[in-house]
C-alpha cells in the first residue's frame, strides 16, 4: 500500500503529528491574509491569493473535528495540489520533511475517533513518535461525510 | 513523410469545414431551390474536395465526390430540377465523405469502400437526364435558365479568393509527383452568355468577404488560453499599479500609467475577442439535424433561430454542443407531434422549433422551445411510480414543476416506444450533467398540448467583466455590472422612513413600484459590524439588480467603485453556494467574492423563479379587488371622480403633449417607444367631460397585456397607496369592479379590461388574443 522510501512533509495539529506525501505538497507558507466566505462550511476559512491563483483555505483542525486554535497563533499554510486545484491546509506548526523506510506503517486503530480515522490512511511508527498520514483527497472532499 | 502528414491533416480540417458549409448550403438550397449562387458554391466545394482527393490519392472519396459533382453540375445547369430524392442522395454523399474522412483520420488510409449504394443512387438520379459522364475539365453547357453568373473578372479571381478553395499553400511542397492542382485549373464555369445579370453585387460582395477569410490563420487554442490567462494577470497588475499611481506626484509616471491602462484594456478586449464565437457556429448544423430527423419520424418541423450572433467562450461552445443536439433531437422526436395529430388538435401541420440565445445577468441564456405536445405530467407520474423513482405519497404531493424535473432522472423516458433516435432514457440526465459540469443550469417548463421550453443558463467563466464593488460588514464584494440596473442612495430622514416593511419584508417604492429589498449582510448571515455614531447622517445604499426578469434591491453598507475583474471559478467545496458566481483578485491583491444576483434573491427566499411568476400571476387575478393589502394607483377622472387601479397592472406612467395625439379612424393614438399605442380616455368613458385644461399635457397610465400597450388617459395622478381595501360590490356601472374608501374618500376601482372593452371592443379582442 505504501511505497518504501517515501518522503513526508510533516506538521502539528493540537499535539498530533501529521504527514503528507511530499510530492503532493506544492509549498509551505506562513500565515496569509484571506477573504472569508460567508455561508460556506465553517471548515473553509477563506480564499487566498497565491500569486494570482485562487486557493481555498481549509482549517484542518475544524476538518478533523479538533478544537479551534487560539487566536494568538496564526496558522501556517500547507499548499497541496489536488484533483481540484490547489488547496491550503491551515495547520499549527510546520515540521521537517522526513524520510520513512521499511514497514513501519499500520492502519489507524479502530479505537481512534471516527472522523479522524476516516481522514487518516495510516499510522507511521517513527522512533519516539507516531505520524498520522493524511488522506488529502478525503480531507478536501467536504461533502463526503 | 511528416510533410505528407501535415498536408493530410490540413486537408482533413479543411474538408470538414467545407462539409459543414455544404450541409448548411444544401439545407438552405432545399428551402430555396432557385438560389443559383448557393448551388454554384456547393458545386465548387464538391469540386474542391474531389480535386484534393485525387491529388492525395484517395480514390474512394474521389469517386463519391465525382458522381455528386456530376449530379450537381446538371442541377446547376438546370437540366434537372431539385427534388427531395436528389437532396437525400446529396446529403448521403456528404455523410459518406465524412465517414471515409474519419477512417482516413484514424488509419491514414481510406479502408474499404462501403458507399457503393450512394454512388449507384447518385448515378441513377443522374441518368434521369442524358450525358451522365460529364468530364470535369469540360466547361458545363450553356445554361438555358437565366442565371446571375459572375462577370469574367470575378471568374478570374474566384479560384483564389473563394474561401472554399484550398488556400494557396505557403511553400511549394516537396511532392514526388507534382500534379497540377486541379482546383486552380479553371473548373469555375467559363463565362457564358447571360440573359439576366441581376445580382452582380451578390457574388462580388462574397468575394470581398472571402478575401478577408483568406487572411485568417489557425491558432492553437491552448495558446489562446495561455494568452487569456496572461492578460488576466496583466489586468490585475495594471489595477495594482493604478492604485499605486494615485499616490504618486510624478507627472510622467502618471502619464505612463495612463497609457498602460489604455493599452491593457485594448489588449484585453482583443484577446477576449479571439476566444469568443457566435453560438451560430454550433446552431448552423441544427437545420440539417432537424430535417433528417423530421423525415425519419414523418414529421414536419420548421426551425427558427434568434440570437445566432450571441457570443460565448469557445470552450463553452464546445461543451454545450452535444447537450444542445440532444435537446433538439428530443424536441423533434418526442415533443412535436405528427402532422395528423397536430391538425387534429387544431395546430398547423408544421411544428416549430424555436431556438433563442441572449445575454442576461452575466450569463448566456439559451432557450429551446417546441410547440408540440408538451409533457404529460400524469404519464410522468405513472412512469416514475412504475420505476419506483417516487412513492405514491410523494407523487400526490408533487407539483407539475417537480414532475417535469423528473425527466432529468437517470433512466427516465416517457416515450411510448424506443426509437433509434431517442427514448432510451439515457438522455436528459446526461444533458443536465454536462450543463452542470460547466457551471450552468437547465430548467424545463412545459404545458400539456402547448409545448415545452428548455432553458439553459451558461455562465461566462474565464471572462473579464466590469463589476461594481460594494462593501458589506467590512468585506468587499463584486456585483457583475450586467445584473445592475441602478443605484439608490437614501440619506437622512429618507434612510429612516423610506424603507417600509410588508410582513417583515422590507420594500422600497422605486418610482411607484414596490422593490423588494435584500440586506446583503443578512443574506450572507453576517453580523452587522458597522456601528454608526449617532451624530452621523444615516445612509442606506440600495443596488437595484435584475435577476431572471425580476428586480430587487440589495442593501449594502457602501458602494465603492466599478472595476474590471477577472472571474475565477470557485473550488468545488464552494460551488454549491448559489450566492456566489466566483471570486476575483482585487487591485490590492486581496480576494473578493463575486455575488450572483439570482442566487442571492433565491437564497433570500425572495424570488424563486416559480414563486416570482406565481406571484405576478396571482396579482393579475386579483384585479378583482379583495381584502388584502394592495398597492393602488389613485387618479382623478373628470372634475372630482376618484378612481384606483392595482399598481401591478400599471406598466408605466407617462405624459404626452396633446399635440402628439394622432387619430387612426375612431381611435386616438400616440407614438410610444417606436410603436403606435392606442389611447382610451377614461374621462370620456366614466365622467361627462374632461376636467383638465385643454392645453395641459395628457396624463397617461400605460397598461400592457400580451405585449400590447394601451394608454389610459386620466386627468390627474393623485397618489400611490398601500391599503387594506374594503370593497363594496357594485355592479351598476360597467367597467368598475367595486368601490372602496381610500384615504377617506369613496374611490371606484377600475376594471381595466372591462373599460377597454367598453371603449373599444376591437382593441380588447386584439389584446386578449
Amino acid at each position: 500500500m505504501f511505497i518504501e522510501n517515501q518522503q513526508y512533509c510533516t506538521f502539528q495539529l493540537e499535539g498530533l503529528f501529521f504527514g503528507i506525501e511530499v510530492h503532493k505538497v506544492q509549498e509551505v507558507l506562513r500565515y496569509q491574509e484571506m477573504t472569508r466566505v460567508p455561508i460556506a462550511s465553517r471548515v473553509i476559512r477563506g480564499l487566498i491569493n497565491l500569486r494570482g491563483q485562487l486557493v481555498t483555505a481549509i482549517d484542518l483542525r475544524r476538518r478533523l473535528g479538533l478544537d479551534d486554535r487560539e487566536d494568538a497563533e496564526p496558522p501556517m499554510n500547507v499548499i497541496v495540489n489536488t484533483s481540484d486545484g490547489a488547496v491550503s491546509f491551515l495547520v499549527d506548526e510546520i515540521g521537517d520533511v522526513i524520510q520513512v523506510t521499511g514497514e513501519v506503517f499500520e492502519r489507524p486503530p479502530m479505537t481512534m475517533g471516527a472522523k479522524l480515522r476516516h481522514l487518516v490512511h495510516g499510522v507511521c511508527k517513527l522512533e519516539g513518535q507516531l505520524m498520522l498520514i493524511l488522506d488529502v483527497e478525503r480531507a478536501i472532499d467536504l461533502e463526503a461525510d | 513523410m511528416d510533410d505528407m502528414d501535415d498536408i493530410i491533416a490540413e486537408f482533413l480540417i479543411e474538408t470538414h469545414e467545407n462539409l459543414d458549409q455544404l450541409d448548411r448550403d444544401l439545407i438552405e438550397l432545399e428551402e430555396n431551390a432557385n438560389d443559383l449562387d448557393r448551388l454554384k458554391r456547393i458545386f465548387r466545394v464538391i469540386h474542391t474536395i474531389k480535386g484534393s482527393c485525387g491529388f492525395l490519392g484517395y480514390t474512394h472519396l474521389e469517386t463519391l465526390a465525382h458522381v455528386g459533382e456530376n449530379l450537381l453540375s446538371k442541377l446547376r445547369d438546370g437540366e434537372i430540377a431539385l427534388n427531395s430524392a436528389i437532396m437525400n442522395a446529396l446529403l448521403a454523399m456528404v455523410d459518406g465523405i465524412r465517414d471515409i474522412l474519419s477512417v482516413v483520420e484514424a488509419n491514414g488510409e481510406e479502408g474499404e469502400f462501403h458507399h457503393q449504394h450512394v454512388v449507384d443512387e447518385l448515378k441513377a438520379l443522374n441518368t434521369a437526364a442524358p450525358a451522365a459522364e460529364a468530364p470535369r475539365s469540360a466547361p458545363p453547357a450553356p445554361a438555358p435558365a437565366p442565371q446571375p453568373a459572375p462577370s469574367p473578372s470575378e471568374e478570374a479571381l474566384s479560384p483564389i479568393l473563394n474561401p472554399i478553395q484550398p488556400r494557396p499553400q505557403p511553400e511549394p511542397r516537396p511532392q514526388p509527383k507534382p500534379k497540377p492542382r486541379p482546383d486552380l485549373t479553371a473548373e469555375a464555369p467559363a463565362p457564358r452568355p447571360k440573359r439576366a445579370r441581376k445580382k452582380v453585387t451578390g457574388p462580388a460582395a462574397d468575394d470581398a468577404a472571402s478575401s478577408v477569410a483568406d487572411s485568417n490563420i489557425r491558432v492553437d487554442v491552448r495558446l489562446l488560453d495561455k494568452l487569456m490567462n496572461l492578460v488576466g494577470e496583466l489586468v490585475l497588475a495594471r489595477n495594482q499599479i493604478l492604485q499605486f499611481a494615485t499616490a504618486q506626484e510624478n507627472a510622467s509616471f502618471q502619464n505612463t500609467t495612463q497609457r498602460l491602462n489604455l493599452l491593457t484594456t485594448e489588449l484585453q478586449e482583443g484577446v477576449m475577442k479571439t476566444r469568443m464565437q457566435p453560438i451560430g457556429h454550433i446552431w448552423n448544423k441544427f437545420p440539417r439535424v432537424v430535417r433528417d430527423l423530421a423525415m425519419a419520424c414523418n414529421k414536419r418541423v420548421r426551425i427558427e433561430m434568434e440570437g445566432k450572433e450571441t457570443e460565448l467562450d469557445r470552450t463553452l461552445i464546445e461543451a454545450i454542443k452535444d447537450p444542445l443536439t440532444h435537446i433538439v433531437r428530443n424536441a423533434v422526436d418526442h415533443g412535436i407531434e405528427s402532422p395528423d395529430e397536430r391538425v387534429a388538435v387544431g395546430k398547423s401541420p408544421e411544428g416549430c422549433l424555436h431556438m433563442r440565445a441572449y445575454h442576461e445577468g452575466g450569463q448566456v441564456n439559451i432557450e429551446i422551445s417546441d410547440d408540440g405536445a408538451g409533457l404529460n405530467h400524469e404519464r410522468i407520474k405513472a412512469k416514475a411510480l412504475e420505476r419506483n423513482l417516487i412513492n405514491p405519497s410523494q407523487a400526490s404531493l408533487m407539483t407539475p414543476r417537480e414532475l417535469s424535473q423528473l425527466i432529468f432522472h437517470p433512466g427516465f423516458s416517457t416515450a411510448q416506444k424506443v426509437t433509434n433516435v431517442s427514448g432510451r432514457g439515457v438522455g436528459m440526465d446526461v444533458v443536465r450533467n454536462n450543463i452542470e459540469k460547466i457551471g450552468g443550469t437547465i430548467d424545463i417548463q412545459s404545458s400539456l398540448g402547448r409545448g415545452t421550453t428548455l432553458k439553459l443558463k451558461i455562465p461566462l467563466t474565464l471572462a473579464i467583466i466590469p463589476a461594481l464593488i460594494v462593501t458589506c460588514a467590512g468585506d468587499r464584494y463584486a456585483i457583475p455590472q450586467v445584473n445592475l440596473l441602478e443605484l439608490v442612495r437614501l440619506e437622512g430622514h429618507d434612510a429612516l422612513t423610506r424603507i417600509e416593511l410588508l410582513h417583515d419584508t422590507p420594500v422600497y417604492r422605486l418610482r411607484g413600484r414596490l422593490l423588494p429589498l435584500v440586506y446583503l449582510c443578512k443574506a450572507l448571515r453576517l453580523e452587522h459590524e458597522v456601528q454608526r455614531d449617532s451624530g452621523d447622517e444615516p445612509v442606506e445604499n440600495i443596488v437595484v439588480l435584475q435577476a431572471d426578469g425580476q428586480q430587487f434591491g440589495l442593501v449594502v453598507d457602501a458602494i465603492d467603485d466599478t472595476e474590471e475583474i477577472v472571474v475565477k471559478p470557485l473550488c468545488k467545496q464552494l460551488k454549491g453556494i448559489p450566492c456566489y458566481a466566483g471570486a476575483t483578485i482585487m487591485g490590492d491583491g486581496r480576494v473578493a467574492l463575486i455575488l450572483d444576483g439570482l442566487g442571492l434573491a433565491q437564497s433570500a427566499g425572495l424570488i424563486t423563479e416559480s414563486q416570482g411568476r406565481a406571484l405576478s400571476d396571482s396579482l393579475k387575478d386579483r384585479g378583482q379587488a379583495d381584502d388584502d393589502q394592495q398597492s393602488m394607483l389613485l387618479f382623478q377622472i373628470g372634475a372630482n371622480g376618484r378612481m384606483a387601479m392595482p399598481l401591478s397592472e400599471v406598466a408605466r406612467l407617462e405624459e404626452f403633449p396633446r399635440s402628439t395625439v394622432e387619430r387612426t379612424g375612431q381611435r386616438m393614438v400616440v407614438q410610444y417607444r417606436g410603436e403606435i399605442m392606442p389611447l382610451v380616455d377614461l374621462g370620456r368613458l366614466f365622467a361627462s367631460g374632461g376636467g383638465a385644461e385643454p392645453d395641459q399635457a395628457l396624463q397617461v397610465v400605460v397598461y400592457t397585456a400580451h405585449g400590447r400597450s394601451v394608454g389610459l388617459v386620466v386627468d390627474r395622478i393623485i397618489d400611490i397607496v398601500d391599503e387594506n381595501i374594503h370593497t363594496e360590490p357594485r355592479s351598476a356601472r360597467q367597467g368598475i369592479v367595486a368601490s372602496a374608501v381610500i384615504q377617506g374618500c369613496v374611490t371606484e376601482l377600475l376594471d381595466v379590461a372591462g373599460a377597454i372593452r367598453m371603449a373599444d371592443p376591437n382593441l380588447f379582442t386584439q389584446m386578449a388574443s
